[in-house]
């Protein structure tokens, strides 16, 4: 992320003395505070053994049987003797070295459940964060050129219409009229090999895509219309730039600022919405294993997608802040307040 | 330059614009137009707000907004614009008309450095393809609009001032050499000595580009002391035309000589400005009549039976007004006595039993990373009772601090202020009833009375509300003390109704100040009271000031960028530059014999005319 600062094209402030180091500077705070955040983070997920109802032991035995001796085992295995400061600083370390337990179910490492499942969340999480951009600034870009027209109404409408209904529910209609009866996509199960996922999911990723494309065109819709009537967007035409131009360089550049703030939101929001759409679709994937996992009291591995899910959220809005600066360099020389 | 050759070839002139009428749907917003703009000469259009002059640069260029269409032929080197389809216009623009817009802090993209601004346009010609070449010619051309500092190219547009944004614009829109540059109110949004400069660079380049250029502005003094020839837009119609010399000399309309005389003169203190009464009507509410017949007084019947259209009335020049020929006699008589008048000495040199005193005033404001940033720095003044101060600075200069700090909407830094006999130097540390009385005796005149006016009150309210707070108040205001108030600045009781956004400017403006004087305070603060109100509203606004004055015996800090301004209304001034008073004295010797470089500088930017310079 570092290095990749002064590669951001002719516009941005790359050269000038200082403005390297102050992103520099920029990144470092920002990461001293996510730190922190990341520990508060794991000591909640470690903290759920011990919220949960009962004997901790008992707990992490799940459904096994727990005679004496088993207990014993979990109780050596865990510390759980130790006081809990020492039990967490223990797990922990466990934790950074990549070891986070083992599942209840199947005694197999909880790294390896989800390494065998993150692969179709990942995918699906990549292709409807595609789509809501790429289809969301678009059809923001659309309404905005075409504003007040019925076109812009359509669009507006299709957005909230898929801002209302959850995720699942679309997925369901989408299975229904694509899957079923027009058979064009399969119904379940993610597909072997790269393209027979993509196909597999596709429908998913649209059901995902669409509950939260609406902020993309409501967010690009408005800040589309405000730059087009921005001056510099009339001095620029008056200087006979091309619509290219200004359509890239200035309308489009300029209203991807409030679009790059909210992308933090929307791509939590995708991951989430991922998990009940795995569930709708039967897709082996991280949410399905989370609810999986929920419903068989499987507390290792819910700690692991816990903490994995959040560490994710975290470093998302770190990515974005950085982003941020460089597409407004106004931020970085602490002059926009509003 | 090989392009002044070949304009040179061309016959006829460069631009003429024939029946151009714009209008919003079924209203109309001008009345057809007719301008000529010879090659390399440079024309103004001169109007107030709302006179359609904005609209008409925007409808040449063919940038009008949404909604907004015009009709007519315009006609560049014989091309005629108006036909060209979207992507052939696009060609012309830039290439063979250029625009400039008024603010400068919003006309470039601020995402973008300012050197690319002009890189941009480079990028189709060949000779400008390697990265280096364009480099080399964005530096030339921002050479040629006095950027020497080769840093500023890469700076991003907020880090640079607004005279430097207007300087980078301008130099983009030259960047392809155009033929005729539109300049919409270059130089408004700027302080009085960036301004002349601006303008001094307009002109410098006009010239030795052979460029054309239309300057509109709502000055006359600088459109008279910038181009040759001058078109004077009211309402949407074109009221006079003619060479800038002998309009100003010899105005043949009235407005004209109305807009003439209500500039408060720089050099003069006139015992009464001679303002035009009422306010700049809309276009489609005088479709029908002469645009200024509300106004004029030489209204007669005739003046109300159509719209007057522009005639010529001697070589070179045009006239809408149909008696012209018998009041021109009058109207010399009253052009040439606008000149004679005597100036009025200011009185008083007493300093003791001071209204206001300020003594040794500090205020800093933490900025970025805690750093103190001293917005005013020692500064000492006095305001006796029933003396009008004027306090003249540049924006950044502290003067608005100040102000602010006077009313207890800043607490100082350090310092001591004291009104009317009581220590006001922090309002949170004095007693309630002196805080009570303080708040009475000193009250605010703001530079947009629009927003200090809550929309939802009726005018009524609004001074009810402020009678309200005056001293000893019981009962409600009654309906006849706010009729008198209304009456106080030349409003009638029936206005007690009106809500704000159905009055003009100067309106709002009496309301503000009539709500200020509901208190009875002994002084009034003014921000730049008249710098947001048309030229001929303005003038009645500063008469009222000095009714009000001597009527209440009131004292006034007049603070304002303006030197006209305050030498009409301001018997003492002081300097404000960079948060220090710099000079300070009678407003005659100030003006007339500045000492300070900056005083200085700030009496050379205004822009002078013709007649004044060589009588």
């Amino acid at each position: 992320m570092l290095g990749a600062a002064p590669s951001t094209g002719s516009t941005a402030i790359t050269d000038r003395p200082g403005g390297g180091s102050s992103l520099v500077v920029f990144v470092m705070r920002r990461l001293a505070v996510t730190i922190p955040l990341l520990l508060m983070i794991s000591f909640g997920v470690f903290a759920l053994v011990h919220i949960a109802p009962g004997d901790p032991a008992s707990s992490l035995l799940g459904a096994r049987a727990s005679d004496p001796a088993t207990l014993a085992v979990v109780r050596a295995r865990y510390h759980l003797d130790d006081p809990f400061l020492v039990q967490y600083g223990k797990w922990l370390s466990q934790v950074i070295r990549g070891d986070l337990g083992v599942s209840i179910q199947g005694n197999r490492a909880v790294t390896s459940t989800i390494a065998d499942r993150l692969g179709v969340t990942i995918i699906l999480s990549l292709m409807s964060t595609t789509l809501v951009l790429g289809i969301g600034i678009l059809l923001g870009a659309v309404a905005a050129f075409r504003c007040g027209t019925r076109l812009d109404r359509a669009i507006v409408i299709f957005g909230v219409f898929g801002i209302s209904s959850p995720a699942f529910v679309t997925g369901i209609f989408l299975l229904y009229v694509f899957g079923v009866l027009l058979h064009w996509f399969p119904v379940f199960g993610p597909g072997e090999g790269i393209l027979d996922r993509a196909w597999h999911l596709t429908l998913p990723a649209f059901a995902l895509a669409t509950s939260v494309m609406a902020i993309v065109i409501k967010i690009t819709r408005a800040a589309m219309i405000e730059e087009l009537a921005r001056d510099y967007v009339t001095f620029a035409r008056a200087r006979g730039l091309s619509s290219r131009r200004i359509f890239f360089a200035y309308v489009l550049r300029n209203s991807l600022i409030p679009v790059v703030t909210a992308a933090g939101l929307i791509v939590v929001g995708i991951v989430a919405g991922a998990i009940y759409v795995e569930v709708t679709f039967s897709l082996p994937g991280l949410g399905a294993l989370t609810i999986d996992a929920i419903q068989k009291r499987d507390i290792p591995t819910i700690q692991g997608t816990t903490l994995l899910f959040s560490a994710f959220v975290v470093l998302v809005n770190l990515a974005v802040d950085v982003i941020y600066t460089l597409v407004d360099p106004r931020i970085r020389f602490g002059r926009v307040e509003s | 330059m090989k392009t002044v050759v070949a304009r040179a070839g061309q016959e006829g002139p460069l631009l003429t614009v024939e029946g151009l009428a714009i209008a919003h749907g079924a209203v109309p917003i001008t009345t057809p137009l007719d301008i000529v703009v010879e090659r390399g000469d440079a024309i103004a259009i001169v109007g107030e707000s709302g006179s359609g002059k904005s609209l008409m640069a925007r409808a040449i260029a063919g940038l009008l907004p949404p909604g907004i269409v015009a009709t007519g032929a315009v006609t560049l080197d014989g091309i005629p614009l108006m036909r060209l389809a979207e992507r052939e216009f696009r060609k012309i623009r830039g290439s063979r008309v250029s625009m400039l817009m008024q603010n400068p802090f919003t006309m470039l993209n601020p995402l973008m450095r300012s050197g690319d601004h002009v890189d941009e346009m480079l990028r189709d010609r060949p000779e400008f393809v390697s990265r280096a070449a364009r480099a080399q010619e964005v530096k030339r051309r921002l050479a040629e609009v006095g950027i020497v500092d080769e840093d500023v190219a890469r700076r991003m547009p907020f880090q640079l001032s607004g005279g430097m944004c207007q300087r980078v614009a301008l130099a983009a829109a030259l960047a392809r050499d155009p033929d005729l540059l539109i300049a919409d109110e270059p130089s408004t949004a700027l302080d009085a000595t960036t301004q002349a400069e601006i303008i001094k660079l307009l002109r410098r380049v006009q010239r030795e580009r052979h460029m054309s250029l239309i300057l509109i502005t709502h000055n006359l003094r600088l459109a008279f002391s910038t181009c040759r020839r001058i078109y004077v837009l009211y309402a949407g119609s074109m009221l006079e035309v003619g060479d800038a010399a002998t309009v100003e000399r010899r105005p043949f309309h009235p407005y004209t000589l109305g807009l003439l005389r209500s500039e408060p003169p720089v050099d003069v203190r006139m015992p009464r400005l001679v303002p035009i009464r009422g306010s700049v009507p809309r276009a489609a509410d005088v479709a029908d009549s002469c645009g200024f017949a509300d106004r004029c007084d030489w209204v007669t019947n005739v003046c109300r039976t159509g719209k007057p259209s522009l005639a010529a009335r001697d070589a070179n020049r045009f006239t809408a007004c149909i008696r012209q020929e018998e009041i021109q006699g009058e109207l010399d008589a009253l052009r040439m006595a606008a000149h004679s008048f005597a100036p009025i000495t200011p009185r008083r040199e007493a300093t003791t039993g001071a209204l206001v005193r300020v003594d040794a005033l500090v205020k800093t404001f933490l900025g970025r990373r805690s750093r103190p940033i001293c917005a005013i720095n020692g500064v000492s003044l006095h305001i006796m009772p029933g003396e009008s101060v004027g306090l003249v600075g540049e924006s950044g200069s502290g003067k608005t601090t100040l102000a602010r700090c006077l009313v207890g909407l800043e607490t100082p830094t350090a310092g001591d202020i004291l009104i009317d006999g009581i220590a006001a130097t922090d309002f949170a540390a004095m007693t309630k009833a002196d805080r009570g009385r303080i708040r009475r005796a000193i009250q605010m005149i703001f530079q947009d009375p629009y927003s200090t006016l809550n929309p939802r009150h009726s005018v009524g309210q609004a001074l009810g509300e402020a009678l309200g707070a005056s001293a000893g108040a019981t009962s409600p205001a009654t309906p006849e003390r706010i009729a008198s108030l209304l009456a106080d600045v030349g409003l009638p009781a029936a206005y007690a109704t009106r809500r704000p956004e159905s009055l003009s400017g100067g309106e709002r403006q009496r309301i503000a100040i009539a709500r200020a004087l509901a208190v009875k305070p002994a002084i009034l603060v003014c921000d730049e009271p008249v710098s947001a109100l048309d030229v001929s509203v303005q003038a009645q606004v500063l008469n009222l000031f000095r009714r009000l004055q001597a009527e209440h015996a009131l004292s006034y800090l007049f603070i304002t960028h303006d030197l006209a301004v305050v030498r009409q209304i301001a018997e003492r001034i002081y300097v404000l530059y960079l948060g220090e008073i710099v000079e300070e004295g009678p407003t005659e010797s100030v003006i007339s014999n500045p000492r300070h470089p900056y005083t200085r500088r700030l009496v050379e930017s205004i822009p002078r005319s013709l007649i004044q310079r060589a009588p």
